[in-house]
């Protein structure tokens, strides 16, 4: 078994108010000088074998098609060594 | 024989009986549809209520715009079948692209729930078309994801193609990109609105009876059509 890491961010001009509120929770906490925060989803896929170009094509579909709606996010495929 | 109107029903769909209440009091017969099946059993038009279809775990409407029936849906709506997406349901309409944009989390992080002044700005659609041009309206609102936004050539394009059917008056809600509460696709059988108008056709449970054109439009229209 590999694993495929997708990671899906929404797009940087789109204003994501999880983040905003988080840089207001973490200065309250006393973690100052944060001035930005964007959260994000991080997508673990198993697949079977080895991951060559052919798995990472076929996950990067599957992420256009359906983890990452390409309208308001970006994502990022990559294979996880180890 | 009356028009008949199909209502899908997903798993977490919660306004599916009210969409249906209103189909009726426009005198059109509601078909329930279930989201699981290949089938629009012959419906004259459809309406997607709102709800948390699958509860949204991805995305709202993200997973639900992969059901069996919105197969046959996106192919009807290609067609010219009337669909209307109502909260929920505008959101499963826009993951599956039938509707420019996407709907992202309020602007205030807040879940809203109140009666909202619209101004219908677009009335040569299905579903709009019993609406004076310029018509305001109070129908109830309630999302937490109701932010509409789209990139700024989209929105440009929106706006040049009068495409937007619904805009915000007095207070935008959820931060919506140019108070834009529904849009439409080109040819006009498709749209998709955040605001409820199913919860505002009966005095007694409603602040208006604003919302029941929504319904009755689309009977003009599939009349037109015959």
């Amino acid at each position: 078994m590999s694993r495929v890491v997708v990671d899906v961010m929404l797009k940087p001009e789109l204003l994501d108010p999880q983040g905003q509120a988080l840089v207001k929770a973490l200065d309250r906490l006393g973690y100052t000088g944060v001035t930005s925060v964007r959260q994000g989803k991080r997508f673990e896929l198993e697949v079977e074998g080895a991951v060559d170009d052919a798995v990472l094509a076929r996950v990067r579909d599957a992420a256009d098609t359906l983890l990452a709606n390409p309208v308001i996010e970006d994502f990022t495929v990559r294979a996880e060594v180890g | 024989m009356p028009a008949r109107v199909g209502v899908v029903t997903f798993p977490g769909s919660l306004d599916d009986a009210d969409a249906r209440r209103a189909v009726r009091l426009a005198d059109a017969e509601p078909v329930r549809l279930w989201h699981a099946d290949d089938d629009l059993r012959g419906v004259d038009a459809v309406v997607l209520p709102g709800g948390f279809s699958y509860g949204d775990y991805l995305r709202c409407g993200a997973i639900a715009r992969y059901a069996p029936v919105m197969t046959r849906l996106i192919d009807g709506a290609s067609r010219g079948l009337p669909v209307l997406g109502i909260c929920n349901g505008f959101q499963v309409l826009c993951e599956a692209h039938l509707l420019p944009g996407a709907l992202v989390r309020n602007d205030h992080q807040h879940f809203v729930c109140r009666d909202q002044r619209l101004r219908i700005e677009s009335t040569d659609t299905a579903w709009t078309s019993a609406y004076e041009p310029g018509q305001e309206i109070v129908v109830p609102l309630k999302n937490g994801e109701g932010g509409f936004v789209a990139d700024a050539a989209t929105l440009d394009r929106l706006e040049g193609e009068r495409l937007v059917v619904a805009r915000y008056l007095e207070v935008n809600p959820n931060g919506s990109a140019r108070d834009i509460a529904g849009v439409r696709n080109e040819a006009g059988n498709v749209v998709g609105l955040m605001p409820h108008p199913e919860h505002a056709v009966e005095e007694l449970t409603g602040p208006s009876t604003d919302g029941l054109p929504f319904f009755t439009s689309v009977l003009r229209s599939l009349v037109g059509a015959a």
